[in-house]
């Protein structure tokens, strides 16, 4: 390789180069981008990254970035959080919520993504960018292709929750809105990117935007002290972050950078959309597409091109995949934010939720340091959780009317207590 | 039936540029058959050595998922239309 990087088929190897291309033409298996390891163990180092901003950039070496690469606006080092609140709350120590709700600049670890994605967009000469999405992706997409002065043009199911449509039209993206589910909009841009030749992202990009998600996993190994943890807990919609997260631990085992050791990989879905959760849990050896039917709107891929690779990362770790109800994902969210102030997204309840029925099946033990993914920001779906907290009656605005208040809230708190 | 299998950019090479197939076929198995006789070097594409559909190819009867509506053994009508995909998804 000339570059220390180029696309390689999954299935039989075959290596293409670089170019906007996501499927092997030979054996129409996904792409991925491949290193030549021994080359970036002589170029990159934890030293040298040391006195780098702390955000995905850092890790610029171990991803497929040009050797005269300048980073564009700062994107993900986002904080590794203890919550020990959270944690006693779920009878286990040593808990960490890798906080993307606060992934800059649109609130998701999609930043990542949309990243590199972005940088091969500019590389083969793009200036139309875009993506089939079920919110998050799109609002990073607009924000980043504004940043960069590309046009982008996305495409959603037509009944995506409203704050995510406002979060990417601001931008002045254009929407396409789409009647159908997402697996319907993705079949679509498929056909898109055949016939306009537009970079979309999670497309024809797809192989150099995945690799942004490993920078989730590098930042959560250098945020533990350049070590792994016991099990990580991921929420899976296409499968692909959960997978790219192992293959980030790897090359940081690879390169040397931190001990090996096993880590165990825990997937979390919804109960309405949960094809990979069902594939392990039934030990299926092709999952089986599920029609979605859950609040986890961004979780709601029933047909998830990185199932089997997810699957079989689960399986090799010895972890697990659970996927819990859309009550259990209301009241995760409302955990996360009563013991460690945290407002995550239903993608976020899920990961929690799952986390803590994976705790009460003694899948994850007390003492084992788990680190639970938090992939973005409940702004995003407020829609999903406001049926929980109906408007309170207003009050005078007297002294006395607020006494009378607190007397009638003590009196309903003592009438509760007592029954 | 009378039915058209939509043939994907990247399979247009074994097609000989054919963006469509016209065939009569009574199941999408029978019609994806039909086919890989007619093209022999798709063969390998469409299945694999077990004789499956391929793990990483998508196909649609019309807008559905044929995985919904029982696999390639499901029946067809005149004027129906398969599409072959390549599975890319996640966003």
């Amino acid at each position: 390789m000339s570059e220390p990087f180029e696309l390689r088929c999954r299935e039989c190897g075959k290596g293409w180069g670089n170019a906007p291309r996501s499927f092997c033409e030979d054996c129409f298996s996904p792409l991925e981008v491949a290193y030549d390891y021994e080359f970036l163990k002589k170029r990159a180092s934890r030293d040298k990254l040391s006195g780098r901003a702390f955000n995905m950039w850092r890790y610029a070496e171990l991803l497929p970035l040009a050797e005269d690469f300048r980073a564009p606006n700062a994107v993900g080092g986002t904080p590794l959080v203890a919550a020990p609140k959270l944690a006693a709350r779920l009878g286990v120590q040593n808990l960490y919520l890798k906080n993307d709700a606060v992934c800059f600049p649109s609130l998701s670890f999609k930043d990542r993504v949309v990243g590199t994605a972005l940088v091969a967009a500019r590389r083969f000469g793009f200036s139309t960018v875009g993506c089939s999405s079920t919110g998050n992706l799109a609002n990073a997409v607009a924000a980043q292709a504004a940043q960069q002065g590309l046009d982008a043009c996305v495409f959603i199911p037509a009944d995506l929750e409203p704050a995510k449509i406002l979060n990417t039209a601001v931008y002045a993206a254009r929407i396409v809105r789409i009647n159908g589910n997402y697996d319907h909009v993705n079949r679509l841009c498929a056909q898109v990117a055949d016939r306009f030749q537009w970079g979309l992202v999670n497309v024809n990009l797809r192989p150099y935007y995945s690799e942004g998600s490993k920078t989730h996993g590098y930042e959560i190994a250098e945020q533990l002290g350049w070590r792994l943890p016991d099990n990580v807990v991921v929420p899976m919609a296409g499968g692909s972050l959960i997978t790219k997260i192992g293959k980030a631990f790897k090359e940081l085992v690879t390169l040397g950078w931190v001990e090996a050791k096993p880590v165990r990989f825990f997937g979390a879905q919804a109960t309405g959309c949960s094809p990979i959760a069902d594939g392990v849990k039934r030990n299926l050896a092709r999952f089986e597409p599920q029609k979605p039917n859950t609040i986890a709107r961004s979780l709601a891929i029933g047909n998830p091109a990185d199932g089997p690779f997810a699957m079989k990362l689960i399986r090799d770790s010895g972890g697990w995949a659970e996927d819990i109800s859309d009550l259990e994902i209301v009241d995760a969210i409302k955990l996360v934010a009563e013991t460690e102030g945290i407002f995550t997204e239903t993608a976020g309840g899920v990961t929690a939720g799952v986390t803590k029925k994976l705790i009460l099946q003694g899948r994850i033990g007390a003492n084992e340091t788990t680190v639970v993914c938090i992939t973005g920001n409940g702004l995003k779906t407020t829609d999903a959780i406001a049926a929980e907290f109906p408007a309170t009656e207003a009050i005078a605005p007297r002294l006395e009317a607020f006494e009378a208040y607190l007397d009638s809230q003590l009196a309903v708190a003592a009438g509760a207590a007592k029954a | 039936m009378p039915v058209t299998i939509e043939i994907p950019t990247a399979f247009r090479r074994f097609t000989e540029g054919a963006p469509k197939y016209d065939c009569s076929a009574a199941t999408v198995a029978e019609a994806l058959n039909r086919l890989t006789a007619q093209f022999p070097a798709l063969s390998r594409h469409v299945r694999d050595e077990g004789g499956q559909i391929r793990q990483f190819l998508n196909v649609y009867l019309n807008e559905e998922d044929i995985r919904f509506l029982g696999g390639e053994a499901c029946a067809l009508k005149e004027g129906d239309r398969v599409l072959l995909v390549p599975s890319i998804a996640g966003g």
